[in-house]
């Protein structure tokens, strides 16, 4: 499973660094992302859906598709697309991935 | 002298900020409560750090609206009570009076209001076709949200589709962004451009603008088609591209192309939840397709201590929302025997853009034929996965007549979007399988809370407004 970035940054490239998580590896964002845009600057979906489990990557990015919520490390979920990123935060939304981690 | 008002505005975008300025000049120290983190809305929506790129980079030709309100909102600010990242989620009424339910940093708390101004602003209006769930496939407002809020684009081959004039203009600013554009798909015929003309005589400044998009676009070689109906997002775990018919003087063809991202969307639905929470009556706007809360010239809905302004009464752009966000604020100040004022002037540049707004609509028709060809497969509600078939099965062993009931049945409308993605084409396939207009099916009900909330609150005491 390799996926292309969804989102390309075009501005705010030289941005102070925002060290965090995704499915237990360590990215980075910038100063003044939303978590959306930290996870789809380096990776394809934020989630898979509940039902048939199809990824989701938001749709509307303004608070209400309800489409962007992202699982954190410690069971919080957030709506990614109004949620800016903090340094440190971890994010699962790839439990496959997780699993390949754990078991290297 | 009269009670001591205290009036809330709903919304900080353009209607909101005007609404509020009204006040202030008045004397009130309104409360604004802002689900946005900074002021703006979502047309003059600001980043969460500056990026390097002045108002003319951020805002193209709106440049210097965008900053004369924003300026407005900051010399405001002393003089207003305002909470941004403030979600109103319910209205009720107690034996105290009427009272906002918000959620705020995850704090639950109740605000008393003598007035209201509802200026909810809009979404993307979007239809549903395979493949508009699957990574990479966003809203034509998302795609111009992440550029504008975020310096991003969504994809870098991107195709736009839709229907409206927000599609010429955001595949423009992704060329400039250094995106590679790989079409425009207009979902309507080229003879519609021809009301373009009537407009150019009233609006010359817009019908310039998109003329001056589309022949950029064509000049760097931009793909552009008309009477587009898509056909299928390629690809599924992300967007590789889109299929799509046409029509041609030669009969229809279907074609493909390749793409990393699909902006698409037909103009926009407004936000009506909290003024059908407020108990305000209704009426079908027969030119959106859509219901909206019944107001007056100047706002007035049919509560009289509830008013609303802007797009979320009704699409009609952001230099109207500016305008009725102050006539909204008029109305209450003269309601309230605080002041009367002249808002003839207002009044008649608010009609005249109404009256463009008429003709640029059927430049941008919407798709009305759209369900007679999307599959039974498509999945129509992206909470809950529901599918078109699904939907029809219900409608035809229930008898269903009414949008609430197929809601209550089949759950179209019940997940976590509460309709906003699903309730333009639920209603378009319901009065079709029903052979009525879309009006006669009735108005999807909204519910609180009007976006989710935590699970674990809502059933303790709020906490004291502070
Ligand atoms: S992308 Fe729609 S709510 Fe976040």
């Amino acid at each position: 499973m390799s996926m292309n970035p969804l989102l390309r940054r075009r501005y705010r490239l030289d941005e102070t660094p925002v060290p965090f998580v995704l499915n237990g590896v360590a990215e980075t964002g910038r100063r003044g992302d939303t978590v959306l845009t930290a996870i789809l600057s380096v990776s394809g979906s934020l989630r898979q859906s509940e039902f048939t489990g199809e990824k989701r990557a938001g749709f509307c990015l303004i608070g209400a598709c309800q489409d962007c919520y992202v699982m954190m490390a410690d069971g919080r979920r957030v709506r990614a697309c109004s949620t800016a990123l903090l340094p440190g935060m971890a994010f699962i939304t790839d439990v496959g991935a997780m699993a390949e981690i754990g078991h290297e | 002298m009269s009670e001591p008002l205290s009036p809330v505005v709903v919304g900080a975008g353009p209607a909101g900020i005007r609404a509020a300025e009204r006040l202030v000049r008045a004397g009130l120290r309104p409360i604004v409560l802002d689900e946005g983190q900074r002021a703006g809305g979502q047309i003059y929506r600001r980043p969460l750090v500056e990026d390097g790129r002045s108002y003319r980079g951020r805002y193209g030709s709106e440049a210097g609206k965008a900053q004369r309100l924003h300026q407005a909102f900051e010399a405001l600010l002393p003089q207003i009570d305002y909470r941004p990242e403030t979600l109103v989620w319910n209205i009720s009424h107690s034996e105290r009076g009427n009272q906002l339910d918000i959620l705020s940093a995850g704090v639950h708390r109740q605000v008393d209001f003598s007035h209201l101004i509802l200026c909810t602003g809009a979404t993307d209006r979007v239809l549903p076709f395979p493949g508009w769930t699957v990574p990479g496939a966003y809203t034509l407002g998302a795609s111009q949200t992440a550029l504008k809020a975020q310096g991003c684009t969504v994809g870098d081959r991107v195709v736009f589709m839709g229907s409206g004039p927000l599609l010429y203009l955001v595949a423009w600013q992704y060329m400039r962004a250094g995106a590679r554009v790989q079409a425009v798909l207009d979902t309507a015929p080229l003879a519609s451009k021809r009301h373009l003309l009537a407009l150019a005589v009233h609006a010359p400044r817009i019908v310039a603008l998109g003329v001056f998009y589309g022949l950029q676009l064509q000049l760097a070689g931009v793909k552009i088609r008309y009477g587009v109906r898509p056909e299928a997002v390629l690809g599924t775990s992300q967007v590789e591209g889109l299929r799509y018919r046409r029509r041609t003087p030669a009969g229809e063809v279907v074609e493909s192309i390749a793409c990393d991202a699909l902006a698409y969307g037909f103009a926009l639905r407004a936000e009506t939840q909290l003024a059908d929470l407020a108990g305000c009556r209704f009426h079908f706007d027969e030119r959106d397709r859509v219901w909206l809360p019944e107001r007056d010239v100047l706002g007035r809905t049919s509560r009289p201590d509830v008013y609303i302004a802007g797009d979320g009464s009704g699409i009609a752009g952001a230099d109207a929302a500016e305008i009725s966000g102050e006539l909204a604020a008029m109305a209450l100040l003269e309601d309230a025997g605080r002041a009367s004022a002249d808002v003839a002037r207002l009044v008649a540049a608010r009609n005249r853009i109404l009256r463009q707004r008429d003709i640029l609509e059927q430049a941008f028709p919407f798709p009305a034929d759209w369900f007679e060809t999307v599959p039974a497969e498509t999945t129509l509600c992206r909470c809950e996965e529901i599918t078109v078939a699904e939907v029809r099965r219900t409608i035809a062993s229930g008898s269903i007549t009414e949008i609430n009931r197929l809601k209550a049945l089949s759950r179209v409308g019940m997940g976590r979007c509460q309709g906003r993605m699903c309730s333009a084409g639920a209603a378009e396939l319901l009065s079709g399988a029903c052979g009525v207009t879309a009006d006669k099916v009735g108005r999807l009900r909204a519910q609180a809370p009007v976006k989710p909330i935590p699970l674990n609150f809502g059933g303790g005491k709020p906490e004291a407004w502070s």
